[in-house]
C-alpha cells in the first residue's frame, strides 16, 4: 500500500467522519437536545472558516516570499472582534431583528428593499468569490500530488494533469452533493445549519491542531527549542523582515473589511449567529484562535527554506516538511488540516452564495415569470429548494471551470487579496448603511458601481494573467493609449504595489461616490424607515413595518406560507400566532403585527425583497406602503391645516356678525328714530299748519275784525310759515350736504373772526355765559368761513337750549395737535346719556324731548358740513357736561368734488 | 419596543461597568497603533528589523490583547443586552451594592 492510497483511505473516512457529525447534529438539533450545539465555543470555531487553505498552506508560502506579511491577514479580524462592541455586534443584531439571510440582503433591506442593490451585490459576491473556490481546489489538488510525488509506487509524471482535473472534479462533486445534503435541508436560510456548524466546528479543530502538530514537532523536533528556532529564524534569508509599509496597513485594513463582508464570513457571523451573547466569546476566542493559526507560519517557512531542495513549493511546506522527515502521519493530519480549510471554506460560500442567488436573482426572475403571484399553484418551496441546490451546485462549477481554465497556476495564488478587495466594495454601503441614515439607495448603488468598475479594471482582469483579457499593450500603455487609464498607473500615479493602488482607488471612489451621491438625494420613505431600524437597532428592535390586514385572507396567507415554509412549520406559526391573539384554530386574525412577523419569517426563506412583495401580493389592496402612509399623513396635515383655516374663518365670522348686530341694532334705533321723527315732523309740520289754516278760516270767515286783530293772526300766519320754510330749508339743506353737491366758499381768516361771528349770531340774548381764550384762537385758517360758522352756530345754540344748568356756561377751548386744529364745546349741563352717543349725530334724533326747539337736523347737519371741510365733529364724553370737539386741518386738504 | 433607558452619567451601580465598556472599545484602537503603527517605525531599508524581534513583539502585543479583552469579556460590558436572549443576569458586585 502506497502512501497516496492510504491518503484517500484516510481522506474518505474523515469525510464520512464528517458527514457522521453533521448527520448526529442535526439529529441532536431535531430532539431539541442540542445545547452544547448552541455553545459560543462551537459558533467561534466556526467563525474559523476564515482560514482557508489559502491561509493554510498559503501563510507559509506568503511567510517564506515577504516575511511577516502574512500576519496582516489575521491581524485585521483580530481587532475588528476585539473591537465587536463598535461594528460587529450592531451587524449581528441588525441580522437577527430584521432576519437577514446574507449580505445582499442587509445592503438591500437597509436601502428600502432594493432588489437591483441585492443583485449586484451578489454579482460581485460570485466574482469574487469563484476565484477563491478554485482556489480551494487547486490546493486540495497540489497536496495530493505532493503526496503522489513523495509516493515511490505512483508513476511520476503520468497523466499528471488529467489527475488533477479530475480530482478537483471529484473533490467539487463531493463538496456540492455535502452542501446540498446539509445546506439545504431547511428551507429557511435564516436557522442554524446544525449539521454544517458542527462539521465546520470540527474541521476548525482539526486543522488547528494540524498545523499546531506540525508547527511542535518544527519547533522542538526538528528545530530543537524556541531559543533555538528564534536563532534559526535570524540566521535564515527571513532574518531580516523588510517590510512594505503601504501593503503592512493596507493588508490590515483590506482583511479587517473583508472579515465583515465576505459573504462566507457574513454567513458564519450573522446568520447563523443565534445567540448575540456568543459574541463575547468570539471577541477573544476568535483572535485566539488565528494568532495560534500563524505562531509557527514562520518556523515552518524557515525549517522548510532549510531543508527542502530550492525551487520546492514555498505553499506546500506545511505537508513536504514532514513528509521530507518521513513523518507520514503528521504529513497526513497535515493534509486533512488544509483539506478541512478547503472543504469548510468552499461549503459555506456555496451556501452564502445559493442563497443570495436563489433569493434575489432566480426567485424574481421565477416569480415574475408565474404572473408575480405568491398564490399561483405549485409547490414554492421546492422551487425555492431546487433554486438553492442548482446554486450550489452552479457556484462549485463556476469554480472548477475557473480553476480548469486558469490552469491553477501562480496566478490564482494572488486571487485570494483580489477577492478580499473585491467583497471590500460592499464595505461604505454595509457601514454607511448601520452608522448613518443619511445614506441613500442611489448612494450605495453608486459607491458600488464605482469601486466594483475599477476593481475589475485594475485588479480583477490583470489578475487573470497578461493577455488572457487584457493584452500586455493595455496594462502598459492604457487602454487605446489612454495612459492615464492604465490598471496599475490610474491617474498616473505608478510606482505603487498593484494591489495596494488598486484597493486605494476603489476604496476612495467607492467611499466618496457613496458619500456625495447620498448627500445629494432624497430617501424613498422606505429607506427612511428601514435606515432608522437599522441605524437606532439598539434603541427599538422591532420592526413597524406597516402592514393593514382588513381585508388580507389568513387562509391566503396560510397557502402561501404553507407552499414556502412547508406546511408543519406554518401550521405551527399560524396556530402560535392565533393562540396569541387568543383565537382558537389555526387561523389568526391578519392583524399588522401578525403580518410583519409573517413577512420577517418568509424573508429567512426567500429574503427580505421577495418576502414582502409576496405579501404584499396577498394582502392587496389593504397593504398600506410606506408612500401611501405618507400620503395619509399629508392628507391629514392638510385636514388639520384646514380645520385651522375653519377657525379662522369662524373667529371672522363672529367678529362679522358682533359688528352686524351693532349694525342691526343701530339700524332698529335709526328705524325707531325714524318712526319717532316722522310723527315728530308731522306734528312740528302740524302745529304750524294748524295754526296757518285756523287763523287764515278766522281772516276769511270772521267779518268785523279790527286792524289790530287782522295784523296780529296775519303775523301769526307768518310766522308759522317762517318756521315751516326754516324746516324745509333744514332739510333740503342737509340733502345737499349729503349728497355732495355743495359748492364750498373759501377764504382766508383766523378762526377768531368765526367763533365771533357764531357767538355773535347765536347768543341774542340768552343767559349763557361763553368762556373763551382769545390768544389761542389767532389761528390762520383757510375754509368755508359760513358753513363752519353754521356748525359753530348750531352747537353754541344746541347748548343754549339744552343746558340744564342754573348758571348755564359754555367754554370754548381751542387747541392745535397733530396738524389739526382742535375746537371743544364744553357746557356745564348734566350731558348726553352713553346710550345716545352713538345717535346725536344721526338725522331726525333728538336729546329728550322738552323744549322742542328744532327738528333733529342740526348735529347731522354739522356732521356732514365738517365731513366738506375735511374735518369732523364728535361728542367728547367725559368733560362734565356735553362736550362737542371739532376738529379742522391745518391745512386744508377739502373735499372738492 | 425596547427603549434604552436613559443612563444617569454617575450611577454607583453601572459607572465602573460603563468606564470598562469605554475601555473594551479603545481596545481595538490600542491594537492598531501597536500592531499596525509601531511596526511602520521599525527599520526599513536593507539591514530590516530582526525577524525574531518583531515576531516576539507582534505576538505579545497579541497575545496581551486577547488576554484582555477575555477579561472585558468576562465583565459583560454590552450596555443593551439582545431582547431574545433574555434578562442579562446581575453580576454579583453589582447585586452586592445596587
Amino acid at each position: 500500500m502506497g502512501s497516496l492510497n492510504v491518503l484517500i483511505v484516510v481522506c474518505l473516512s474523515y469525510v464520512a467522519a464528517l458527514f457522521a457529525v453533521a448527520f448526529a447534529a442535526e439529529r441532536v438539533a431535531l430532539r431539541g437536545r442540542a445545547h452544547w450545539l448552541h455553545s459560543p465555543l462551537v459558533y467561534t470555531l466556526s467563525l474559523s472558516i476564515y482560514c482557508t487553505a489559502w491561509t493554510f498552506y498559503g501563510a507559509v508560502g506568503n511567510a517564506a516570499r515577504s516575511g511577516l506579511e502574512y500576519l496582516t491577514i489575521y491581524i485585521g479580524p483580530s481587532l475588528v472582534m476585539i473591537g465587536w462592541l463598535w461594528g460587529v455586534r450592531k451587524v449581528v443584531r441588525i441580522g437577527r431583528s430584521q432576519r437577514i439571510t446574507s449580505v445582499a440582503d442587509l445592503i438591500s433591506s437597509r436601502y428600502g428593499k432594493s432588489n437591483l442593490l441585492a443583485v449586484l451585490v451578489t454579482i460581485l459576491a460570485v466574482v469574487g468569490t469563484t476565484p477563491y473556490i478554485a482556489l480551494q481546489l487547486q490546493s486540495v489538488v497540489e497536496s495530493f500530488a505532493s503526496f503522489a510525488a513523495a509516493d515511490p509506487e505512483s508513476v511520476p509524471g503520468a497523466g499528471r494533469g488529467g489527475d488533477s482535473a479530475s480530482t478537483a472534479l471529484w473533490v467539487a462533486a463531493g463538496l456540492a452533493f455535502f452542501t446540498v445534503l446539509f445546506g439545504t435541508r431547511n428551507l429557511d436560510a435564516n436557522e442554524r445549519h446544525h449539521g454544517v456548524v458542527m462539521a465546520i466546528a470540527v474541521e476548525a479543530v482539526v486543522k488547528l491542531v494540524a498545523l499546531l502538530a506540525v508547527g511542535i514537532f518544527v519547533v522542538w523536533g526538528v528545530g530543537g527549542g524556541v531559543s533555538e528556532t528564534l536563532a534559526r529564524i535570524d540566521a535564515s534569508q527571513l532574518g531580516h523582515w523588510q517590510m512594505a509599509s503601504s501593503r503592512w496597513s493596507g493588508l490590515i485594513f483590506l482583511s479587517a473589511a473583508a472579515f465583515l463582508c465576505l459573504p462566507r464570513m457574513f454567513q458564519v457571523l450573522v446568520v447563523e449567529n443565534d445567540n448575540e451573547t456568543h459574541l463575547r466569546t468570539a471577541s477573544w476566542a476568535f483572535p485566539a484562535y488565528v494568532m495560534l493559526m500563524s505562531l509557527f507560519v514562520v518556523p515552518i517557512a524557515v525549517t522548510g527554506l532549510e531543508l527542502l531542495p530550492a525551487g520546492s513549493n514555498p505553499d506546500l511546506f506545511v505537508l513536504t516538511v514532514p513528509l521530507s522527515q518521513g513523518r507520514e502521519g503528521l504529513a497526513t493530519l497535515s493534509f486533512l488540516g488544509g483539506f478541512s480549510s478547503a472543504t469548510s471554506m468552499v461549503i459555506v460560500a456555496s451556501i452564502a452564495l445559493s442563497t443570495m442567488v436563489s433569493n434575489h436573482v432566480v426567485m424574481p426572475i421565477w416569480l415574475r415569470a408565474h404572473g408575480g403571484g405568491a398564490t399561483v399553484s405549485g409547490d414554492v418551496r421546492n422551487v425555492v429548494l431546487l433554486a438553492r441546490r442548482l446554486s450550489i451546485v452552479g457556484v462549485l462549477l463556476l469554480g472548477y471551470f475557473y480553476y480548469r481554465v486558469s490552469g491553477g497556476g501562480a496566478a490564482l495564488a494572488s486571487i485570494g487579496l483580489i477577492s478580499f478587495s473585491g467583497v471590500a466594495q460592499f464595505l461604505p454601503a454595509l457601514l454607511g448603511g448601520i452608522f448613518w441614515r443619511g445614506a441613500t439607495r442611489l448612494g450605495a448603488l453608486s459607491g458600488l458601481i464605482v469601486g466594483s468598475a475599477i476593481w475589475l479594471w485594475s485588479l480583477f482582469l490583470p489578475s487573470v494573467g497578461t493577455g488572457v483579457i487584457l493584452p500586455a499593450s493595455v496594462l502598459e500603455f492604457g487602454p487605446f493609449g489612454m495612459w492615464w487609464l492604465r490598471p496599475h498607473g490610474l491617474f498616473g500615479i505608478t510606482g505603487l504595489d498593484p494591489l495596494i493602488h488598486g484597493v486605494f482607488w476603489s476604496m476612495l471612489c467607492n467611499t466618496t461616490a457613496f458619500f456625495l451621491v447620498s448627500v445629494f438625494t432624497f430617501p424613498s420613505p422606505m429607506e427612511r424607515l428601514q435606515g432608522a431600524q437599522f441605524v437606532n437597532v439598539f434603541a427599538h428592535s422591532t420592526a413597524p413595518q406597516g402592514w393593514q390586514g382588513g381585508a388580507a385572507q389568513s387562509e391566503d396567507l396560510m397557502i402561501m406560507a404553507q407552499r414556502i415554509l412547508g406546511a408543519g412549520q406554518a401550521q405551527a406559526l399560524f396556530q402560535d400566532e392565533a393562540r396569541r391573539q387568543g383565537l382558537a384554530g389555526f387561523l389568526p386574525e391578519p392583524s399588522a403585527g401578525f403580518l410583519q412577523r409573517l413577512e420577517r419569517e418568509l424573508s429567512g426563506s426567500v429574503g427580505a425583497a421577495t418576502a414582502h412583495a409576496m405579501v404584499g401580493q396577498i394582502v392587496g389592496g389593504a397593504s398600506v406602503s410606506v408612500e401611501e402612509l405618507m400620503a395619509v399623513a399629508d392628507e391629514t396635515a392638510q385636514i388639520m391645516e384646514y380645520s385651522s383655516q375653519l377657525e379662522t374663518k369662524s373667529e371672522e365670522l363672529a367678529r362679522s356678525a358682533r359688528q352686524l348686530r351693532a349694525v342691526n341694532e343701530k339700524l332698529t334705533q335709526i328705524s325707531v328714530q325714524k318712526d319717532a321723527f316722522l310723527s315728530q315732523i308731522s306734528h312740528e309740520l302740524r302745529t304750524p299748519m294748524t295754526s296757518v289754516r285756523a287763523f287764515s278760516e278766522i281772516l276769511r270767515d270772521t267779518d268785523g275784525l279790527t286792524g289790530a286783530e287782522r295784523a296780529k293772526y296775519a303775523s301769526i300766519i307768518h310766522d308759522e310759515a317762517l318756521r315751516l320754510t326754516r324746516l324745509l330749508d333744514d332739510l333740503l339743506d342737509l340733502s345737499v350736504l349729503e349728497n355732495g353737491q355743495v359748492s364750498l366758499n373759501i377764504r382766508s381768516g383766523t378762526l377768531a373772526e368765526v367763533l365771533d361771528r357764531a357767538v355773535s349770531t347765536a347768543v341774542q340774548g340768552g343767559r349763557l355765559t361763553i368762556l373763551r381764550e382769545p390768544d389761542n384762537e389767532m389761528i390762520a385758517i383757510e375754509t368755508d368761513f359760513d358753513r363752519l360758522a353754521q356748525v359753530f352756530i348750531n352747537l353754541i345754540a344746541n347748548a343754549q337750549k339744552y343746558c340744564d344748568a342754573a348758571d348755564p356756561v359754555l367754554t370754548l377751548a381751542v387747541q392745535r395737535r397733530d396738524g389739526l386744529i382742535i375746537v371743544d364745546f364744553i357746557d356745564n349741563g348734566s350731558g348726553i346719556d352713553a346710550d345716545m352717543h352713538g345717535l346725536i349725530f344721526e338725522k331726525f334724533s333728538r336729546v329728550g324731548h322738552h323744549k322742542a326747539g328744532g327738528a333733529g337736523l342740526g348735529l347731522a347737519i354739522c356732521r356732514e358740513v365738517m365731513a366738506r371741510l375735511g374735518g369732523a365733529v364728535a361728542y367728547l364724553p367725559g368733560q362734565g357736561g356735553a362736550a362737542f370737539r371739532v376738529s379742522l386741518p391745518e391745512k386744508p386738504a377739502i373735499a372738492t368734488q | 419596543m425596547v427603549d434604552v433607558p436613559r443612563q444617569v452619567f454617575l450611577d454607583h451601580r453601572t459607572y465602573r461597568r460603563r468606564r470598562l465598556a469605554d475601555l473594551a472599545r479603545v481596545l481595538p484602537v490600542i491594537g492598531m497603533v501597536l500592531l499596525l503603527m509601531v511596526p511602520l517605525f521599525w527599520v526599513q531599508g536593507a539591514g530590516g528589523t530582526v525577524t525574531s524581534h518583531a515576531i516576539l513583539w507582534l505576538f505579545g502585543v497579541w497575545a496581551g490583547l486577547v488576554v484582555l479583552a477575555a477579561w472585558l469579556a468576562s465583565r459583560r460590558l454590552e450596555p443593551e443586552v439582545d431582547p431574545k436572549s433574555g434578562p442579562r443576569p446581575l453580576l454579583s458586585d453589582e447585586r452586592g451594592r445596587g
